[in-house]
């Protein structure tokens, strides 16, 4: 294929994937979005003003990065992991397999369907936000990478859940045991600062630790990780997660015999 | 030039299962092929290797020339499939489908709207174009399967039993389309349990049984080779005391009016009726007692051929 048929061949993935959150958008963008108000509501505004600042912050706004970050990478996942078993699951993945579309151009295009719909509801969530507290966008660059590398990151996560899970069982076990505990424990509600140091040091372990340090100093100039740190392990992540993908799509594993 | 060309293509499956043994195919540009053999044959197997869904053992598949090892994307952008299963998503609108099939060959979308009304109308699914695909009946997702495969015009159609469950009348409508397409220049493989359709459709044949191909030739030169045929006569009289045989001919009494007779393919018919009609048997009509190509394909299966 020349790369202008690759690039028709991305887009028809890429639309077709959008299309398929905004039919469903009661069920895909609105849910995520009341769940984190509710978050706003109650840990925000009413413990949070019990609880006093951080820093120099309110609670309300040292919650916010966090909150925005965790309904992104749960919709990445959540988009890309039900899209990808359902093609599975009703055998129309074997439309694009009997196709001549390289792998690469499968991977990035449902990764570009995962990235969209974490970013849209990651947006809304964000504007949802400006209603408890005023948003002061620190650094436009280091928050715009993270958003966009850590759904990435997510999106192909949910890509390699998809290939192995054999029952919509199991596209539910990693977002539920593995994901979830991850993100509430990646400082969304707390800076590690407040933790005991033998509690520092294990939650440096958790990657999203790292992630939603660097988009709290996007938004609010603050973070218990460098950036530096921050940044190597998501593009590392990136580069290690797209990898396995493709080998999984160049031997097959769970879509050929 | 040979549209389809397998030599010693073997599968193993990781549990053991030996699904091919060595399927050599030889597919013509321009033929209109049958791909025969019993459940479990391996015709489904060998199909999923030529299009990238089964990965092969060993083996080597060229698509009109294009290796499909070393030359995947270009083998690849000749084939069309229709598979034996549902395979599209039903909850897309069946439009949209082929748009999308379309597009996943490189193809930009207002030329991809253009094919897919060609095919949609060809197809007598025009209408139904904006419904979702679940809401079609099994007649008319055999045919949408058929639409999407054509609809990045492919040199070579896979049919995996395309007229399956489908009632008589859309079957009659799919061999005229399948005919008129293959007149039109497109290489057509097709596998079938109707060997009427075989018969009728297909100039060459090939029957697998076990991984091995144990046939492939002409249909023609098939057909010739079948030494007997049986037919079933309806009688207007009653006559008791038929012979067991006339003329060299083995006859089978099934009641009053209803006559089997088993004919050597070099004895005359007309000898047979006259025959028939000095011992006073008056035959009112008559049709072969099993498919001719059903006859070999058993026999074939049975090592008698």
């Amino acid at each position: 294929m020349t790369f202008s048929q690759q690039y028709i061949a991305f887009k028809t993935i890429v639309i077709k994937e959008a299309l398929r959150f905004l039919r469903i958008w009661v069920q895909t963008i609105i849910p995520p979005v009341i769940t984190v108000a509710l978050y706003f509501v109650i840990f925000g505004s009413l413990i949070g003003s019990q609880i006093g600042n951080i820093g120099e912050f309110t609670y309300m706004e040292f919650i916010v990065p966090g909150l925005v970050l965790m309904a992104l990478i749960s919709n990445s996942y959540a988009n890309v992991v039900s899209s990808f078993y359902g093609a599975k699951f009703q055998h129309h993945i074997e439309e694009m397999l009997i196709s001549p579309l390289p792998n690469y151009v499968i991977l990035i295009g449902f990764m570009a369907g995962g990235v969209m719909r974490g970013m849209l509801v990651g947006l809304a969530v964000l504007v949802v936000s400006l209603i408890f507290s005023d948003l002061n966008i620190h650094n436009y660059a280091v928050t715009i990478a993270v958003f966009i590398l850590t759904s990435m990151l997510f999106s192909l996560a949910g890509f390699i859940n998809a290939v192995y899970a054999n029952s919509f069982d199991d596209i539910s076990i990693i977002p539920t045991f593995v994901l979830t505990p991850l993100t509430y424990l990646g400082g969304i509600f707390y800076s590690i600062q407040m933790l005991p140091e033998f509690w520092q040091n294990v939650s440096l372990i958790n990657p999203i630790l790292y992630m939603i340090n660097a988009f709290r100093f996007g938004l609010l100039g603050v973070s218990d990780i460098p950036l530096t740190h921050a940044f190597t392990i998501i593009i590392g992540f990136i580069v290690a997660l797209f990898w396995y993908s493709m080998h999984l799509l160049k031997t097959g594993k769970g879509l050929k015999h | 030039m040979k549209a389809l060309s397998i030599n010693n293509l073997h599968k193993t499956y990781p549990n053991g299962f030996v699904a091919l043994k060595g399927v050599n195919l030889d597919v013509n540009e321009g033929d209109f092929y049958a791909l025969l053999g019993a459940n479990g044959a391996g015709k489904s197997t060998t199909i999923g290797i030529i299009c990238s869904l089964i990965n092969k053992t060993s083996g080597d598949i060229s698509v009109f020339g294009h290796d499909l090892a070393t030359e995947i994307g270009a083998a690849k952008s000749c084939i069309g499939l229709v598979p034996q299963e549902f395979n599209f998503n039903v909850f897309e609108p069946i439009e949209e489908i082929l748009i999308n099939q379309a597009g996943y060959y490189g193809i930009p979308h207002d030329i991809a709207r253009e094919r897919a009304e060609k095919y949609l109308k060809q197809l007598q699914l025009w209408d139904k174009r904006r419904e979702m695909a679940r809401e079609l009946s099994g007649g008319m997702k055999r045919r949408l399967m058929i639409a999407r495969a054509l609809v990045h015009q492919p040199k070579l159609l896979i049919l995996d039993e395309p007229t399956a469950g489908v009632d008589i009348e859309i079957r009659r409508s799919m061999w005229e389309f399948l005919k008129q397409i293959n007149a039109e220049g497109i290489t057509i493989i097709l596998t079938t349990h109707y060997l009427e359709e075989a018969e009728s459709l297909c100039n060459r044949i090939a029957i697998i049984d076990k991984g091995e191909t144990l046939e492939q030739t002409e249909m023609k030169t098939l057909l010739a080779s079948l030494n007997n045929e049986t037919f079933v006569l309806d009688l207007n009289t009653h006559n008791q005391n038929l012979p067991d045989s006339i003329d060299g001919c083995k006859l089978e009494k099934i009641d009053d009016q209803t006559l089997e007779v088993s004919i050597a393919k070099t004895h005359s018919m007309n000898e047979l009726f006259k025959t028939l009609s000095a011992h006073g048997i008056d035959v009112m009509s008559m049709r072969n007692k099993t498919n001719r190509l059903e006859q070999l394909f058993l026999n074939v299966l049975d090592g008698k051929h």
